[in-house]
């Protein structure tokens, strides 16, 4: 058996609370506060204490999925982004690169978001980007 | 934040306004415990009678919306008994003579009436925040989730300058966020008029840097913000839609229409780590990766840069940066980062604030933007001496009621908000049984007396409707809501509070007003 303890920051609120994820054999089977944690110095909230129960949750999203028929079938990387790659550049062909959209996300990480902004100024030359700051 | 979280427990007054700190930040909350364990004043401004409200030595319940007459309220009094820093205005304000003139339109008897608070509350609060050593202001969406959000929280700034409880130790105007990198992503630029690290498009130099740097061509036009989007698809401007890790078709006000807006789009690209009401639209869903597997960074409410480490492998075989960056690549744009590491640095070059951060210098303790330069301690609160403009500007700011108000078809104010065990759409959180089992449905909540008047039993299910949408829930009969005030949260995709709300936005921010609109109920058929 392979035991790690990662240490992370909470993915809830915006308090950034340090927790300790408690890996073992690659499932997280527990999580612990982080007493080196600046903000929450060894205390988490309920919701911080249990936050592994949903990562590994069999709902988890594990392969892209293609609209067929009206319904959403499984396929591989390749056909996926190749059709997302191919819709877009459609859209961008036939109505102008201002017929897109992005919403981005206060969940993910800075880096993730840097480059999803990236991607929607510089592939698409406007600034439709957004996220849920607002909500 | 202005100030940092430790600050908090060592000030001597805190007024907490819209902000239900013990339900959506438990553990910031603490520091406010701490503050009243210490000595502090704890006001807490709340339509709701909320736990932190019920903790407070003094609980303002103003009626909903009413922020800005509240506020101007308290400057009155303050101002009429000599309260005010007059030395701060002087030396660190402008525009003061033009605030004078507005908030003596709002004498407490005038202020009372609108806001519904008792002229002693008003006298109470107002003598405890001005003359309090060290007064700090925490607020949340209470404050900006409304038609007026940017008068809100300019009345806020205004207060803060108005007393000189800014730019010190445990002072500030503090919002406390909601998201864990909500401050992340606005520094970042995932927004419609600023690149990375607030550097406005507009500015030709910015612009200039950013496009030499990513060899594009960039536009220096601001886009469309999130609900205006939503708009644009229904007037055909935008065909496609790529969302990454958001779900619209829940937390977007008025999902009715939201739902209208996903069926009209040619294309929408949906990345995301659990199917959503908003990934059964997509043509393409793609998965993600948790927090658990990502390799990164989250800025939290403090401006801390901390990093984020993966404990297991991503569950969808790419971390979402590569998924992003094979997009682009097929798009014609290549992308060739090799880590998480790779792209902050790449950030850090062309955004000052990040200047002088590396992930060696995260790795302990995080810290908190501005931080220009690699032997800069990083930032513990704003405005120290000078604010970022210069002199702190103040606005003269009028009270406008909501966008809508009860009338005889729609008699109750619906506030909306969030619940101690669950976050945003419960997507991740009600898939956690520890935390579903507290609240595993959405319960709405009425006072006593409106239940009686209505013969709503606790716990029956009632329907709640606006001019936007139906939902069912179940009756909280509690008298945290005032008679005419109701209460949903948030979280529950199948009943959704958003079915209800407004899309009326704030002017500046275009913020929607998540907390305020008016609705029926009546018993279940």
């Amino acid at each position: 058996m392979e035991f790690r303890s990662v240490l992370t920051t909470c993915p809830y609120c915006a308090v950034g609370c340090n927790m300790l994820l408690q890996v073992l054999d690659d499932q997280i089977v527990s999580t612990l506060p982080a007493k080196t944690g600046p903000s929450n110095e060894g205390s988490l909230c309920i919701k911080g204490w249990n936050v592994h129960e949903f990562v590994q949750h069999q709902d988890r999203l594990t392969t892209p999925s293609l609209r067929q028929n009206d319904s959403l079938k499984a396929v591989t990387w390749d056909q996926a982004l190749d059709h997302a790659a191919s819709e877009l550049t459609r859209l961008k062909d036939t109505y102008g690169p201002e017929s897109v959209a992005f919403v981005g996300s206060a969940r993910c990480t800075n880096e993730e978001t840097y480059v999803f902004q990236k991607f929607a100024r510089a592939v698409f030359g406007h600034n439709h980007v957004d996220h849920c700051a607002r909500l | 934040m202005t100030n940092s979280f430790k600050e908090l427990e060592s000030a001597n007054c805190i007024l907490a306004i819209g902000t239900n700190t013990t339900v959506a930040h438990p553990i910031g909350s603490m520091r406010l415990m701490r503050a009243k364990s210490n000595g502090a004043k704890l006001i807490v401004a709340d339509p709701r009678r909320t736990q932190i409200a019920s903790l407070a030595h003094l609980h303002i319940q103003h009626r909903l919306g009413t922020d800005v007459a509240l506020i101007n309220g308290l400057m009155h009094i303050i101002y009429k008994n000599g309260w005010h820093n007059q030395a701060f205005i002087e030396e660190r304000t402008e525009n003061f003579p033009a605030l004078a003139e507005v908030i003596e339109q709002f004498p407490p008897e005038r202020t009372s009436e609108i806001t519904g608070v008792p002229v002693d509350q008003l006298k109470q609060a107002a003598e405890w925040y001005s003359r309090s050593e060290s007064s700090a202001i925490c607020y949340v969406l209470g404050i900006t989730q409304h038609s007026t959000g940017t008068d809100n929280v300019k009345s806020l700034a205004n207060l803060s300058m108005l007393c000189g409880q800014i730019g010190r130790p445990s002072t500030g105007v503090n919002p406390i966020r909601g998201q864990n990198n909500v401050q992340g992503a606005c520094d970042m630029g995932c927004l419609p008029n600023v690149l990375p690290g607030y550097q406005y498009i507009t500015v030709p130099e910015n612009l200039e840097k950013f496009a030499k740097a990513w060899n594009a061509k960039l536009s220096p036009t601001p886009g469309l913000t999130m609900v205006e989007q939503i708009d644009a698809i229904l007037d055909g401007k935008f065909k496609g839609l790529v969302v990454f890790g958001a779900n619209p078709v829940t937390s977007y006000p008025d999902v009715n229409r939201v739902e209208k807006a996903m069926q009209a789009l040619e294309f929408l690209l949906v990345m995301d780590i659990f199917p959503t009401p908003t990934s059964a639209f997509a043509h393409v869903v793609l998965p993600a990766c948790s927090f658990a597997e990502s390799d990164g960074t989250y800025s939290s409410s403090e401006r801390r840069v901390q990093r984020v480490r993966p404990a297991i492998p991503p569950i969808p075989g790419k971390a979402n940066w590569e998924t992003l960056q094979e997009l682009s690549t097929r798009m014609g744009y290549p992308l060739k980062y090799t880590c998480g590491e790779d792209i902050f640095n790449e950030m850090a070059s062309l955004t000052p604030a990040f200047g002088g951060m590396s992930f060696a210098r995260l790795n302990e303790k995080g810290l908190c933007w501005p931080c220009p330069t690699a032997d800069h301690p990083g930032t513990q609160y704003l405005h120290q001496g000078r604010f970022s403009r210069g002199l702190g500007m103040f606005n003269a700011i009028d009270y406008r009621p909501p966008a809508e108000a009860p009338d005889k078809d729609y008699p109750f104010w619906l506030t909306t908000g969030t619940l101690f065990t669950h976050y945003l759409t419960g997507t991740m959180t009600r898939r956690c049984p520890t935390l579903h089992h507290e609240n595993p449905v959405v319960e709405v909540e009425i006072n006593p007396e409106d239940a009686q008047r209505l013969h709503i039993e606790a716990g029956e299910e009632i329907q709640a409707t606006s001019r936007r949408g139906t939902i069912k829930a179940r009756a909280l009969v509690t008298t945290k809501v005032r008679p005419g005030v109701v209460f949903i949260p948030l979280h529950y995709a199948e009943n959704a509070a958003n079915r209800l709300t407004n899309a009326a936005l704030d002017p500046v921010t275009k913020t929607p007003e998540y907390k305020v609109c008016a609705v029926n109920l009546a018993k279940s058929a």
